[in-house]
Formats: structure tokens, C-alpha cells, sequence
């Protein structure tokens, strides 16, 4: 493998991270869903030269599916649904900003312990890859739990997604990795769809998640 | 492609799907349903006699044939209580005909996606149709629009993908492992190649896979504190997918990670994965069964009946041996059959009753006697009372552990007997006492909870030796 490969592959991956901790501290959902289609332009930008330098053609198809529909389809839609419903403009926090970058910086940090460490014998680009991945899908799940409005966490979701599309696309050679992004992108059509059509706004007034605890099942 | 009875399990359900989808009418689409599940059901025992050839993709041994055969029973039975069921809420107006529709082709689809998890021998096709198998419920789930089902629907979502995308984590994962030794492509995904080459992997890798996989699928068999998705599930949702959550889909999660349990067994260098299976275990059966004495609503009830079982199940499988898997596969198989057959009793109690709130009813022996016995003999069962068949396999886990870690069996059967006190207390006034709350005349078949429970109690009182035996050689292929 030659050197710029390498380079470019571990540049993309990397900025994927960083696009991530852009994302952990938005307050404003216009501004996160923007920073979401760059988290998947990145993605789609990364899948393209796996693609390139592993040639294997079919993950461009994993590379298109980034680009069209979670750089483009899914940041529109969520827009639409934000001013179709009359969402809350502003993401309530569970934490502040600074304890969720420093909690960020700590699983970056134990996901590159752990996956270094354990990598040791595979080649570098898919170590390096996996442990990106790795640090993407936790702040992926970090961004879950830090926001309590539904649209945040779904946002929170498919960026965890999208580490999971780098992981599979930097193990060389793995099979059904089409197949599989075209399953997620189902599923996150579905959650789309879902606070559309469920009219999470109508129902419970809000998409604040909180709220929708009070009407937890155990009835009194 | 030839016809085979693999094929059968997975195209029947499929193209009963878009049928039941294309077709109007409840009465018609509602039979097809059933005549769909009985197909699928005699597929399967077929499985027994002959099998195809394990493939790249599909695989049947003897393990899965197992699990098989009780998802396409209890898929059965469900589908031909789902009849009664569905007619009543048709009746009641709380489900239109549209819906109606939908939820039998939901039926089916679900049936082909637990059926395909089963039949799976590559890693990544599983964890499709786990996946899909999650999809289907979640929108059965939500199916009833009200509040309290959106909110049970959207939680179970949220916490089901996040599981989902753990477990595919932990997939790619073991690909990473495989790769170096079986080289890339299809094949270090294919389960049997990559049993067979365990040895050679690093195991380093395995173990992180594995605890990916574990918080995976351990969020669907609803492992604590894993579990927080399970009991809205099971009280919004209809009955009858209640009872297939808690019956199969569980399992179906628990299979896969047995599965990949395997895979580690066959790796020296791994970490054990027992323990770690007997700690989550310990936990879910423990704070389970605390969490029954608080619970208000009937369908809950049962649902932290599940965690805490589930939790049992994982416990017996974690500590493996020939006897520990052998009363796990027992147990597994048991409970399956008797909380199937409870929430049939479920179903129609709150139909007859018009709500899950356990403060309305009482005195149910007395207003609905067949309904209510059967209940209660459900609940006798479940709590492992002799000489039903959970006894048995609950008494083969506890002397089981007794023999290899003593301290660990002192807190099973701590968790066993507050329990059991939890769910007798809850019995108590539900079915016992001065009738309360309104009650309607019962429209209920009462066959498939009726068979379930007979079965459950010949397991008790008599286990056929080429059943023992054949158990015998399922615990001994999990090792």
C-alpha cells in the first residue's frame, strides 16, 4: 500500500471524529442536521477511497447510498418535519458542553487503548480504521444519552451508524457490507418516517423525550 | 432451486406476507394466517427427517432444528389464538380492518425473520433478520396509536437499534479476527468455517467482539439493565405478539449469541464467556424478581416474568456442561410454551375486563372459571411449582450449580423464591377473592393455552427418553 493511501484514508477517518465532537456541542438543530450531512459527506468521501484502494467497486454503492441519501435525503427531510411539526428549535442538554467534550475525549481515548491493543497483528490501515470507527460509534451513543429532544437522538444514532459503515468498509474484503448499509438505511428511513407518521409533535406536544416518560406505561 | 423443507420455512411465511398484505376481508386473511403458521409448522417438523446440506448461507443442525421447532409451534398456536383475539378487538373497534391486515402480514414477516435468524450460517445474514425481526415488532408494537403505545414503540426502537448496531459492530469484529486465518471474502463470515478454524484466531479480538455481541443481543433477550425496552413492548402491543416477543424473539436473540459463544469455546486463548453470561444472568432473575411486587399492570407483570426467566436461561447456558445446557434448553423450551400460554389467558382477561390495571380484577375464578384456571395453572407453572415441567428444569439448574459453585446457587434460589412470592401475591388477587370491575361474557379459545399447559405439565411428569436424549445431544453440542 502506498503511502498517500494511507494518508488519505486515515485523514478522512479522522475527520469523521472530529465532525462527531462538532456534533456533541451544536445547540440548534438546523445547525447539528448540517453538521450531520458533512459527518456524511466525510463518510461517503471515506467509503469512495476504501473503494478506490481496495477495489472493490460494489462499496461504491455504499459510498453513493452516503452520499444521496444521509448527505442529502435524510438532513431535507428532518428539516422539513422540524418546520412541518413546529419543533422546538433549541436541543436541551442533559449535561453541559464541557463535560460532554471531556466525556468525548475519553472514549476516544479508551477506543484507541483498546483497539491499538488489540489489533496488534492486523495491518495498519484497518487497525487504525477500526479504532476511528470505534471512537465515532461511541460518541455516537454519547450523543444519545446527552440529548433529550428525539430529533437530537436519532441525529445521535445515524452518526453512531456511520462509524459502523466505516468499520465495515475499512475490514477489507468483508462481505454483504452493501447489503447491510442498505439495511440501516432502511431502518433510519423507518425512525424518519416514524416521527413523522407517529406524529410524536401531535401526540405528545413535544419531541422532548422527557415528556414522553410521563406517559410511561405503568398506569395508576 | 429445488424444494426443500429449508426453503419451505422461509418462503411460506414470505409469500403468506404478500398475500395477507393483498388480500381484504379479517375472516379469510385470518385463516390464511393460520393455515400459513401450520404449513411452516409441518416444514419444520420435516426439518427432523431430512435436512439439506449446510450451505454458504443456510444451515440446519441439530441445534437450530430446536429452536425451530418450538418458534413454528408456538407461532402456530399464537396465530390460531390470534384469531379469537384479533375478532374481539375488531368487534371493540380498537382496531380497523386496514390494521387488521397489516398486522397478519407483520405476522408473517416476523415469522420468516425469526425463522431466518434461525436457519442463518453467516453472521451478517443473522444479524439482517435479527434485525428485521426487530423492525417488525417494533411497528406491531405501535400498532393500538395511543400514547402509551407510540412511547413503548419509540423507546423499544431506539434501545432495539442501538443494540442492533452494537451486535454489527461485534460481527465486523469477528470478520476482523477471521480474516488473517481464512482469508478474505464470504467464507470468514460462514459459521461452520469459522467453528472449525476458530483455534487459530486472535483472541483478543474475539473477546472484544464477543462483549460487543453480548450488549447487543443481550438488549433483545432483554438482559438487565438491558432491559428497559421489554415490559412497555409487552403491555402496549397486542396480546398475541406478546406472547411471540416473549416466547421466540427472545430466544432467537439468546440463540445467536450461543452461537457466537461457541465460536469462543473453540478459540483456547479466548476469555470464558460463561461467566460474563452467568453475571448478566444473576442480575436480570434477581432484580426481576424484586420488580414483580410493584406492578400494576397485568401485562408488565408477565413482562418482568420474562426478564427474570430469560435471566435464568442465560444463567444456565453460561455455566455450560452437559447438565447445565441440557436445563437450559429445558427450561428455555418450557418457558416459552407456559408464557405463551399465559398471555393467551392474559389476552382474554383483559378483554373480558376491558383493562390490564391488576386493581380491576379479582375474583376471575368465580365470573370465568375456565379462563381463570388456566391462568392460574400458567402461573403455577411459571413459578416452577412440581410437578409442572419448569420445576424440573429449574431443579436441574439449581442441582447443577450446587454441585460446581454453591455461592452462585444460593443467589438463584433466593432470586427463584422471591419470585415466586411476587407472582403468587399478584395471582392472589387477580383470579382469587370477591369479584371486582366490570367483566364481559368470554369469547376465548381456549385450545392453544390449553395445549400448551398439557404439554408443560407431561414434560413434568413424564419426559420421553428420545426427548431426553436428543436434549442430551443439543446441551452436548453447545459444549
Amino acid at each position: 500500500m502506498s503511502r498517500i493511501d494511507f494518508d488519505m484514508a486515515h485523514l478522512l477517518a479522522g475527520l469523521l471524529v472530529l465532525i462527531s465532537f462538532l456534533e456533541l456541542y451544536q445547540d440548534r438543530l438546523y445547525a447539528l442536521l448540517n453538521v450531520y450531512a458533512l459527518h456524511a459527506l466525510t463518510l461517503a468521501a471515506s467509503v469512495a477511497w476504501q473503494a478506490m484502494v481496495q477495489d472493490a467497486p460494489h462499496l461504491y454503492v455504499t459510498a453513493t447510498i452516503a452520499l444521496v441519501f444521509k448527505a442529502i435525503v435524510i438532513p431535507v427531510a428532518l428539516h422539513r418535519i422540524i418546520v412541518r411539526l413546529g419543533i422546538h428549535r433549541e436541543i436541551e442538554k442533559v449535561v453541559g458542553v464541557g463535560s460532554a467534550m471531556l466525556a468525548g475525549m475519553g472514549l476516544v481515548a479508551l477506543s484507541m487503548v483498546v483497539m491499538l491493543r488489540v489489533t496488534y497483528g492486523a495491518d495498519p490501515l484497518a487497525r487504525e480504521d477500526l479504532a476511528f470507527a470505534l471512537s465515532v460509534v461511541l460518541l455516537g451513543l454519547l450523543m444519545m444519552v446527552t440529548r433529550r429532544n428525539a430529533v437530537g437522538q436519532v441525529v445521535g444514532f445515524m452518526s453512531l451508524e456511520n462509524g459502523l459503515v466505516l468499520a465495515a468498509t475499512g475490514a477489507k474484503g468483508m462481505p454483504l457490507v452493501v447489503e447491510i448499509s442498505v439495511a440501516f438505511s432502511i431502518l433510519i428511513a423507518f425512525i424518519v418516517i416514524g416521527i413523522f407518521l407517529f406524529r410524536i409533535r401531535e401526540r405528545f406536544d413535544t419531541v422532548d423525550v422527557q415528556v414522553l416518560d410521563h406517559f410511561r406505561g405503568e398506569r395508576r | 432451486m429445488r424444494f426443500d423443507a429449508l426453503t419451505g420455512v422461509l418462503l411460506i411465511p414470505a409469500v403468506a406476507a404478500a398475500l395477507l398484505a393483498a388480500l381484504p376481508g379479517y375472516r379469510l386473511t385470518a385463516r390464511l394466517n393460520v393455515a400459513a403458521t401450520a404449513l411452516t409448522l409441518v416444514c419444520a417438523l420435516s426439518l427432523f427427517v431430512r435436512r439439506p446440506q449446510p450451505g454458504a448461507y443456510l444451515i440446519v443442525d441439530d441445534l437450530n432444528a430446536t429452536f425451530i421447532m418450538l418458534t413454528t409451534f408456538v407461532g402456530f398456536s399464537t396465530s390460531v389464538f390470534s384469531l379469537s383475539y384479533i375478532g374481539h378487538e375488531l368487534e371493540v373497534g380498537r382496531l380497523t380492518p386496514p390494521f387488521v391486515r397489516f398486522y397478519h402480514a407483520m405476522y408473517q414477516v416476523l415469522m420468516f425473520a425469526m425463522n431466518l435468524a434461525l436457519v442463518a450460517n453467516n453472521i451478517g445474514l443473522m444479524w439482517v433478520a435479527i434485525e428485521l425481526a426487530t423492525l417488525t415488532t417494533v411497528l406491531m408494537v405501535g400498532i393500538y396509536r395511543t400514547h402509551e403505545a407510540l412511547e413503548a414503540a419509540w423507546k423499544y426502537f431506539i434501545l432495539g437499534s442501538v443494540g442492533i448496531a452494537l451486535a454489527l459492530f461485534g460481527t465486523i469484529l469477528v470478520y476482523m479476527a477471521a480474516r488473517p486465518v481464512v482469508g478474505e471474502g464470504l467464507d470468514a463470515m460462514v459459521w461452520t468455517v469459522l467453528v472449525r478454524r476458530a483455534g487459530e484466531f486472535d483472541p483478543a479480538l474475539l473477546d472484544l467482539a464477543f462483549v460487543f455481541l453480548l450488549l447487543g443481543y443481550g438488549t433483545k433477550v432483554g438482559l438487565a439493565p438491558l432491559h428497559a425496552w421489554l415490559p412497555d413492548a409487552h403491555a402496549e402491543g397486542p396480546t398475541p405478539i406478546s406472547a411471540v416477543l416473549s416466547g421466540l424473539l427472545l430466544n432467537v436473540a439468546l440463540y445467536a449469541l450461543l452461537r457466537f459463544k461457541m465460536l469462543l469455546a473453540a478459540n483456547a486463548g479466548a476469555l470464558a464467556p460463561g461467566p460474563l453470561m452467568v453475571t448478566l444472568g444473576l442480575i436480570s432473575l434477581v432484580f426481576a424478581a424484586f420488580m414483580l411486587y410493584r406492578r400494576r399492570d397485568i401485562k408488565r407483570l408477565f413482562a418482568y416474568s420474562s426478564i427474570e426467566h430469560m435471566g435464568i436461561i442465560t444463567f444456565a447456558f453460561g455455566m455450560g456442561g452437559p447438565l447445565a445446557n441440557f436445563a437450559g434448553l429445558l427450561h428455555m423450551t418450557m418457558h416459552s410454551l407456559a408464557k405463551s400460554a399465559i398471555f393467551f389467558a392474559v389476552g382474554h382477561v383483559a378483554q373480558v375486563k376491558g383493562t390490564q390495571r391488576i386493581a380491576d380484577m379479582g375474583g376471575l375464578t368465580e365470573t370465568h372459571p375456565t379462563l381463570a384456571w388456566g391462568l392460574v395453572l400458567g402461573v403455577l407453572a411459571i413459578a416452577g411449582l412440581p410437578p409442572l415441567g419448569i420445576f424440573m428444569s429449574e431443579f436441574l439448574v439449581v442441582s447443577s450449580t450446587f454441585a460446581r459453585a454453591p455461592a452462585l446457587a444460593i443467589v438463584l434460589v433466593f432470586g427463584l423464591l422471591v419470585g415466586l412470592a411476587g407472582l403468587f401475591l399478584r395471582l392472589n388477587s387477580i383470579a382469587f377473592g370477591e369479584p371486582r370491575g366490570p367483566s364481559a361474557k368470554a369469547e376465548a379459545s381456549y385450545i392453544p393455552m390449553f395445549a400448551h399447559l398439557v404439554l408443560v405439565l407431561a414434560a413434568g411428569i413424564y419426559m420421553p427418553p428420545a426427548l431426553v436424549a436428543w436434549f442430551q445431544n443439543v446441551a452436548g453440542l453447545l459444549g
